[in-house]
């Protein structure tokens, strides 16, 4: 069926605001939910109980709405793109089981640790082992998508197991430090004495693993046969902007150690991951499924992405950015353990 | 019964659900009533609201967090197990779960750490905005979620593009009368839910000689509002039974359970289906009811299961009991909430004398009611709705994921039945401790955090 220019062209321009939305609310959902599963992960790393609640207490108030990002990212997928999110979740069948069974554990472990008299180490068990396998899962299928994923005639055709390669592993485990480096500098500022330091000697280990992981993964996709290989070699001058972050982030996650600047941890290691994130958007666009699927030819109807973008894109999207910056403008500055 | 993708996605996709639909039932009304709690502490500044406030909200969090992580579980699902339908009526349902996540999800979600959290970090004014937040949240996301299943029960505004159902006219989609008696239906049924929680709550410590003042608060409130809203609750209920009749006769000849047309019909309370001679091998019935309660005239004509198709007919016994175990439940919290509000009242003139202790214990014990009656409504309008997923317009064995093996379906159901079966005898335990112990007890709900985190003034 013909459509006018004038339709085309306002469908193609909010295929891009919905695939920019899509981006942002994956970024959003690393970033923040990235700190609280990272103290998660950090949390099986530390054996003394007084900080071990203090790590819980700074993460307590806002990893539920740091997790709901999870869920815009799943239904703006939903939404907009709803070829690729039948593939993507059919593709990642098992993957997403795991992600969901571990987020489900730790979310709830989180409340009941604090009720619970015999069962606390099981809870507790269940918060670092089910953040560290979230994060896992969550980097071998990023993984995984880099690599690629087979489809035919618009449907996924592999099999259940396809997700776990070599690659998809690094990947794992790039997250993992990933996150932990950006919850080790949420723990740094919002906690003081034994633990602030215990955070801070994790930094710097955590930089050099997250930093390594990334280049590894990204000299791994250079040297490969993938569709996305292409895509650098065709305009290597891109490289500059994620190689550019990476050593900002790292020189300023260096000062923020050496001089024990609380409030500059944080953000540098946001400055990594989002160096991180950048090449791997670059990689795609305009593919959503790199050699199969572009944006818009995943997109749903204009007539969906209107419906979407004058609600949840205009007004919607700014008041949620509004209070989720007003929610942790209330839980600014340090926590402090209360004495039981 | 062979074990195949299909029949397993479905039953993880009912016991997803059916477990999910515990936590936002209880929570959507036990957000607003919290809300009136801190409302009427604002306006009163009696100590018992808050009192009861902050019980509440220890019960609050426990099943709110349970309501959220099962919740995450339900907006990845459509993907994984039934891709296909993803991939076809993702031009409508994706944006309507994605407003729901927008709009609802996040809202709660993120006012749900100022409330448990912030009490200690924020003015009252805040404190209060942030419970309305959460209550709003919790209403708004039923709300689109209701939007979502109508739309499959009866689907409206749109237009077939080769297989995709592409959306031609959205007003249609959120003018459906269907819809605007779906939502109330389901609003009142969490609201009677947490009612009828709230007042066997009270008649329990009642019946125990604990908590006095915040007991009778809650039998008064909690009785109070059931009374009000169930006879409202059986009219939206009845106007439900019309769309049902005029869009969805499968479904509705299956609730009836009668196999022949008749005229004038008769209302069946109990029957056993003999699918093969299309009638019932066993029925107790009642003469010309039927006509009455479907066309509200004593000669009706009211047709019969065999005027559907072979091949649409859903299965018969779910949709006929769950409708009579919820219409059932609905009766007794018609009984135990008016026969409540007058002894309360009685006991109330007659100054220091308790109610009755047979209507406490029959208060205390109607607790569940509201939870069975809405699992057994779902599983009617659900199972009611098959062989359809999208009724009349795509069969539900079209619609999963084509790629999806047997083992990975017994996998997941696996893994979702294994961990809920450890979270859930957790969580109602942790509930039950919450309530044994009673409001003004020692605070208990998080990692020592509770009365929020100190802060000191900023470092400039």
């Amino acid at each position: 069926m013909p459509l006018d220019l004038m339709q085309t062209l306002a469908a193609f321009n909010l295929v891009h605001f919905w695939a920019l939305v899509l981006a942002f609310a994956i970024l959003i959902y690393g970033l923040l939910d990235g700190f609280d599963l990272g103290v998660g992960i950090l949390f099986g790393f530390n054996a003394d109980p007084v900080q071990r609640d203090q790590m819980m207490q700074t993460i307590e108030p806002v990893w539920d709405g740091n997790e709901t990002w999870l869920v815009v990212v799943g239904t703006v997928l939903f939404a907009a793109f709803p070829a690729a999110y039948a593939i993507f979740l059919s593709a990642f069948y098992l993957p997403v089981v795991i992600l969901l069974g571990a987020l489900i554990l730790r979310g709830v472990s989180m409340e009941f640790r604090g009720r619970s008299g015999r069962l606390r180490g099981l809870w507790s068990g269940c918060f670092s082992g089910g953040s560290l396998v979230a994060t896992f899962v969550q980097g071998t299928a990023i993984g995984a998508l880099v690599e690629g994923i087979d489809i035919s005639n618009g449907e996924y055709a592999g099999g259940a197991w396809d997700w776990l390669s070599p690659f998809a592993l690094l990947g794992g485990f790039g997250l993992v430090a990933g996150y932990a480096l950006l919850g080790a500098g949420w723990l740094v500022l919002k906690t003081r004495g034994g633990l602030r330091e215990w955070s801070y000697r994790w930094l710097p280990r955590l930089m050099v693993l997250t930093v390594a992981c990334v280049l590894a993964s990204f000299i791994w996709t250079l040297m490969g046969s993938m569709d996305i290989s292409h895509r650098w070699a065709d305009s290597p001058e891109w490289v500059m902007v994620p190689l550019v972050l990476v050593l900002l982030g790292a020189g300023g996650l260096a000062l923020s150690v050496r001089q024990r600047r609380d409030r500059l941890a944080y953000p540098m290691a946001a400055m990594i991951f989002i160096a991180a994130f950048c090449a791997f958007i670059f990689s795609f666009w305009p593919w959503i499924l790199p050699g199969d699927l572009r944006f818009y030819q995943a997109a749903a109807p204009p007539a969906s992405l209107q419906f979407l973008f004058y609600g949840a894109g205009l007004v919607v999207l700014p008041v949620v950015l509004i209070y989720t910056v007003g929610v942790y403008w209330i839980f600014r500055g340090k926590s402090r353990p209360i004495d039981p | 019964m062979e074990l195949d993708p299909l029949i397993l996605s479905r039953i993880q996709f009912a016991f997803t659900m059916t477990f999910h639909i515990i936590f936002p039932s209880f929570t959507i009304g036990l957000a607003a009533w919290l809300a009136t709690l801190e409302g009427l502490s604002l306006a009163t500044s009696r100590p018992i609201y808050r009192e009861l406030f902050d019980f509440w909200l220890r019960i609050f969090v426990i099943a709110f967090v349970m309501g959220v992580v099962s919740g995450i579980v339900m907006a990845f699902q459509f993907g994984t197990n039934w891709s296909a339908l993803s991939a076809r009526t993702g031009p409508i349902q994706g944006p309507l779960l994605a407003y729901e996540s927008f709009t609802a999800f996040l809202l709660e979600a993120t006012f749900f750490g100022v409330m448990v959290f912030g009490r200690q970090r924020v003015s009252r004014g805040v404190y209060f905005f942030s419970c309305l937040m959460v209550a709003i949240g919790t209403t708004v996301s039923s709300f689109w979620i209701l939007a979502n299943n109508t739309w499959m029960q009866v689907p409206v505004g749109y237009a077939m593009q080769g297989n995709q159902f592409v959306p031609t006219d959205w007003g249609a989609i959120f003018s459906s009368e269907v819809l605007w008696v779906r939502f109330p239906h389901m609003i009142l049924a969490a609201y009677l839910t947490t009612a009828f929680c709230v007042a066997a709550t009270g008649a329990w410590y009642t019946l125990r000689h604990r908590h006095a003042e915040g007991a009778r608060v809650m039998l008064r409130m909690g009785l109070g509002l059931a009374a009000v809203l169930i006879p409202l609750q059986l009219v939206i209920g009845h106007l439900n039974g019309e769309y049902v009749e005029a869009h969805q006769p499968s479904k509705f000849t299956a609730i009836e359970g009668r196999w022949q047309t008749e005229q004038p019909a008769r209302l069946l309370l109990l029957a056993w289906p003999d699918e093969a001679a299309e009638r019932n091998a066993f029925e107790i019935g009642v003469p010309v009811m039927g006509s009455f309660f479907d066309s509200l005239t004593f000669d009706s004509r009211e047709p019969g299961i065999v005027t559907v198709p072979v091949n649409e007919r859903p299965p018969f016994l779910v949709p006929f009991y769950g409708f009579r175990i919820m219409v059932g439940m609905g009766l007794v919290m018609l009984f135990v909430s008016w026969s409540g509000v007058w002894l309360t009242r009685r006991a109330r003139m007659d100054k220091g004398r308790a109610p009755p202790r047979w209507f406490l214990w029959a208060t205390a014990i109607s607790f569940p009611s509201g939870f069975i009656a809405i699992v057994a409504g779902w599983f009617t309008a659900e199972i009611g709705r098959q062989p359809w997923v999208v009724f009349g317009a795509l069969r539900t064995a079209d619609a999963v994921t084509p790629s999806l093996t047997t083992s990975a379906a017994l996998t997941s159901l696996l893994v979702y039945v294994t961990l809920y079966s450890l979270i859930f005898p957790a969580g109602t335990y942790y509930i039950w401790r919450a309530l044994r112990a009673g409001p003004g007890a020692e605070k208990t709900t998080s990692n020592q955090g509770d009365r929020g985190l100190i802060v000191e003034p900023a470092r400039v």
